[in-house]
């Protein structure tokens, strides 16, 4: 044994599995790190922890609930040093919602049970020591009474019942008498200009403008009997402040509330964040415009993508001759895939939006140029043009996917069809497109993936930071191309950089995020489980 | 990509000759030369296939059977850079007749493969494929196709219950009687096959070679086979190929017992290929 050649040169076993593994290693830290980080920073801004009071060395007391902790910039790494972010709320009193706190000066760290937490239209949150609620007819209840704090909810829940008839009034409503209104005045300046009668929608303008009024008439009295109870509060450092009720959103109590009561408030404000309209510069509120704007420009993106790339790739693949040509097109087309995304902004800036756009408001809405102080429908942007932006900039991936999944059709199967006297055109259509479906269908997922997590182009071609109306909607024709609308991806880059307050835009960041994967993963899984369906008609295939 | 045509070649009307028991010569190749690009796959093939009759093409791999056989329905046009000289004639008409459409041809010559190649729908569709692509809609047709083509391809009692079911669920047997009844449910006249076999088990095979012999009462059959036992079992006439030439053409009988070149022979007695 020991005459044979040693084996320890070639090692036993397959060393490169290490080394394979190591790439997915990295990979997989990193999905799971991001997706890790996004998870919890998202999910927890709808968490209510307790929230301390802590006073401080100096003497200054601040209620707030600890948003992070990190070593502080400049400490030594041998004895760092801690400081905390607290979110103490009250905006307009503390001067910023968000103060800092060197850990070696805190002082006293304490539960108070009687801090309320409040959300409120308008400066933020805020955290405070109720002393007495006030209601509408004068009767004051003492904070200490057991009634406190149910008699607090009543009042902001009845507070919000009226918001929401006052919403409907105004943007529904009215918002329908002024779409005709608009329509109106457009024909009647037409109607002028040509000397046309204009008695019929004059009368009709009238008649709206009644409406118009009694809207507003009925839209003051609901803003008559919002409650003119008051909050009677004092804030950490002992001063006393009147909040009126019928600024608040939402109040919680953080230091008495049991688990299930925070599980309560964190569905509450799940729904409230999927549901509902954004408030205070998109900083709180909901997202659901921007859920829907992103849902209709993906999925209308990928209706646009779809066919083109598909058609596209058949001709590359099924008609047009081999040659250097054909070559030189494949590689345009690979190479579109790697130009930057705001390129394509521009591109649908320039061509889609100024001459597509233009070309049609010239062609089919001069009147409303004319008339409505050069208004463009369709020259400026929106969803059609960002939907045909990112169709063209997702196009390669289909056109390759297809490719691919053409040229693996067995070679049997053409033939088979040829064979039985097919053309070849019924040969695509009944044989090849077919079986090619699954692979077609993951271009489209790769390219939804793509598209819905695309911002840079959209800023340029119709995303805008809140959109008055929503891109589908009651009023004819229903799906509204020439709107613009708002997007997930974009609000992350409005949030993250764009806002006064970062600090209090920052969870939002990650919860937006989090929000944008799951839709990215919803529309995907239903690709998938289309495409796993199409598969399951080839299984047991032997080819 | 249509087949060059070299200008010289004239198209030969070939005289119908019949044999013995009075079968005109239903497909007649004359001076056939064929090239892929600059490689001769074959070399001045002449040779008739006689009216429902099944003729084996045997020879060993790249001699050039399988070539000629795809040639009777021109699936060779789907490959790039091909060129032939000399003709092929069906019933009198030439197959390169510019007159003459592929797709009119492929419905007059049906082709069974070498893999099995069923398509992905239900055995139903894929039997009445030809027809539907025919322009066929009418149920009651379609139907009494499937049925009858089905009995012919001996499946019919095996798959009748679940018609509807997906044909990739059958054996690979059943799936290339299927692809039999496929091609002939629009009843064309030749049928080409292309080691129908090769990939089957002995009692498939068994199946297969019944079914070319009950097939043969209505389609004139051209079978490509590595083997020398089934050529024997199933053909009336073999024709020995070798590189790319046809060596011998003559009645099976003679061909496996008495050939006339020391090549066949020795292919048959297997001292090679």
């Amino acid at each position: 044994m020991a005459n044979q050649p040693s084996d320890s040169a070639t090692p036993k076993g397959e060393p490169w599995v290490w080394f394979t593994s190591l790439g997915l290693i990295v990979g997989l830290a990193m999905v799971v790190g991001l997706l890790g980080l996004v998870l919890v920073n998202g999910f927890s801004v709808f968490w209510a922890p307790a929230v301390p009071t802590i006073k401080l060395a100096d003497g200054a007391t601040h209620i707030g609930q600890l948003a992070q902790r990190r070593i502080r910039p400049g400490s030594l790494a041998t004895e760092p040093r801690y400081e905390r972010q607290y979110q103490v709320g009250l905006r307009e009193v503390n001067g910023g919602s968000y103060i800092w706190v060197d850990e070696k000066k805190i002082a006293q760290e304490s539960v108070d049970p009687a801090v309320l937490g409040l959300e409120r239209m308008e400066n933020g949150p805020a955290f405070v020591v109720p002393v007495a609620l006030i209601d509408a007819k004068g009767v004051r209840l003492e904070a200490s009474a057991a009634s406190f704090f149910s008699a607090v909810q009543a009042e902001v829940g009845h507070a919000g019942e009226i918001r929401e008839q006052l919403t409907d009034i105004n943007r529904r409503q009215i918002g329908e008498v002024n779409a005709e209104m608009e329509t109106l005045r457009i024909a009647q300046r037409r109607a002028e200009d040509r000397r046309e009668p204009t008695q019929a929608i004059v009368d009709r303008l009238a008649k709206l403008d009644t409406r118009f009024a009694e809207l507003k008439a009925e839209a003051d009295e609901v803003t008559a009997t919002i409650s003119a109870a008051k909050l009677e509060v004092h804030d950490a450092s002992g001063r006393a402040l009147t909040l009126p009720v019928a600024s608040l959103v939402r109040a919680w109590e953080p230091n008495r509330m049991t688990f299930s009561q925070r599980v309560g408030l964190f569905f509450g404000r799940l729904r409230e964040f999927l549901m509902d309209e954004p408030r205070e510069a998109n900083t709180e509120g909901g997202l659901m415009p921007a859920i829907f704007g992103t849902l209709v420009m993906t999925v209308f993106m990928s209706l646009l993508v779809t066919p083109f790339g598909v058609i596209a790739a058949i001709y590359l693949r099924e008609y047009a001759k081999d040659g250097p040509v054909l070559r030189a097109v494949r590689i345009c087309v690979n190479n579109l895939a790697g130009v930057p995304s705001i390129v394509f902004g521009v591109f649908g800036l320039g061509f889609f939006v100024y001459v597509l756009g233009g070309s049609l408001d010239r062609l089919f809405f001069a009147d409303q140029l004319k008339y409505n102080n050069n208004t463009p429908v369709f020259g400026t942007g929106g969803l059609l043009w960002c939907s045909l932006t990112l169709a063209l900039m997702t196009l390669p991936v289909v056109i390759v996917a297809t490719e691919e999944a053409l040229s693996a059709v067995p070679r049997g199967m053409r033939e088979a069809s040829l064979a039985a006297g097919a053309s070849k055109w019924q040969t695509i259509r009944d044989i090849l497109l077919p079986a090619s479906a699954p692979g077609i269908l993951t271009g489209v997922i790769l390219a939804m993936a793509r598209g819905a997590g695309e911002v840079a182009p959209l800023m340029l071609v119709g995303v805008v930071k809140l959109a008055p109306t929503l891109p589908v909607d009651g009023l004819a024709p229903f799906l509204h191309l020439d709107r613009k609308f708002m997007h997930l991806g974009f609000h992350i880059f409005d949030l993250g950089f764009q806002s006064p307050d970062s600090d209090a835009a920052r969870p939002m960041v990650f919860a937006t995020t989090l929000l944008l994967i799951v839709l990215v993963v919803c529309l995907n899984l239903g690709a998938i489980t289309l495409r796993n369906r199409l598969r399951a008609r080839f299984k047991g295939a032997s080819f | 990509m249509p087949a060059t045509m070299n200008p010289t070649t004239s198209r030969i009307q070939v005289r119908p000759a019949t044999d013995k028991e009075g079968r005109k010569d239903y497909i007649s190749i004359r001076d056939f030369n064929f090239y892929y690009t600059e490689k001769k796959a074959l070399e001045s093939i002449s040779l008739d296939v006689p009216e429902r009759r099944v003729v084996a093409f045997i020879g060993p791999s790249g001699c050039g059977k399988s070539t000629l056989l795809r040639n009777l329905n021109r699936m060779n046009d789907l490959v790039d850079g091909i060129r032939h000289e000399g003709d092929i004639t069906i019933n009198g008409r030439s197959i390169y007749d510019p007159g003459l459409e592929v797709i009119s041809l492929r419905r007059r010559v049906g082709m069974v493969f070498q893999k099995s190649n069923p398509f992905p729908k239900s055995i139903y569709e894929n039997v009445v494929y030809a027809l539907r692509v025919m322009g066929v809609r009418d149920r009651a047709i379609l139907d009494e196709a499937c049925e009858t083509s089905l009995r012919k391809a001996a499946l019919w009692d095996e798959v009748k219950d679940r018609l509807q079911d997906s044909a990739l669920g059958l054996s690979g047997g059943q799936m290339q009687r299927l692809c039999i009844a496929r091609a002939i449910a629009n009843r064309p006249e030749i049928l080409l096959m292309d080691e129908p076999c090769s990939a089957l088990d002995p009692i498939a095979t068994g199946k297969i070679e019944e079914l070319i012999h009950e097939l043969k009462e209505q389609f004139t059959i051209v079978i490509v086979t590595h083997s020398m036992q089934q050529a024997a079992r199933v053909s009336d006439r073999t024709a020995f190929f070798y590189l790319g030439k046809l060596i011998e053409y003559d009645t099976t009988e003679k061909i496996f017992m008495n050939p006339s070149q020391a090549q066949t022979e020795a292919y048959i007695s297997g001292r090679f290929g």
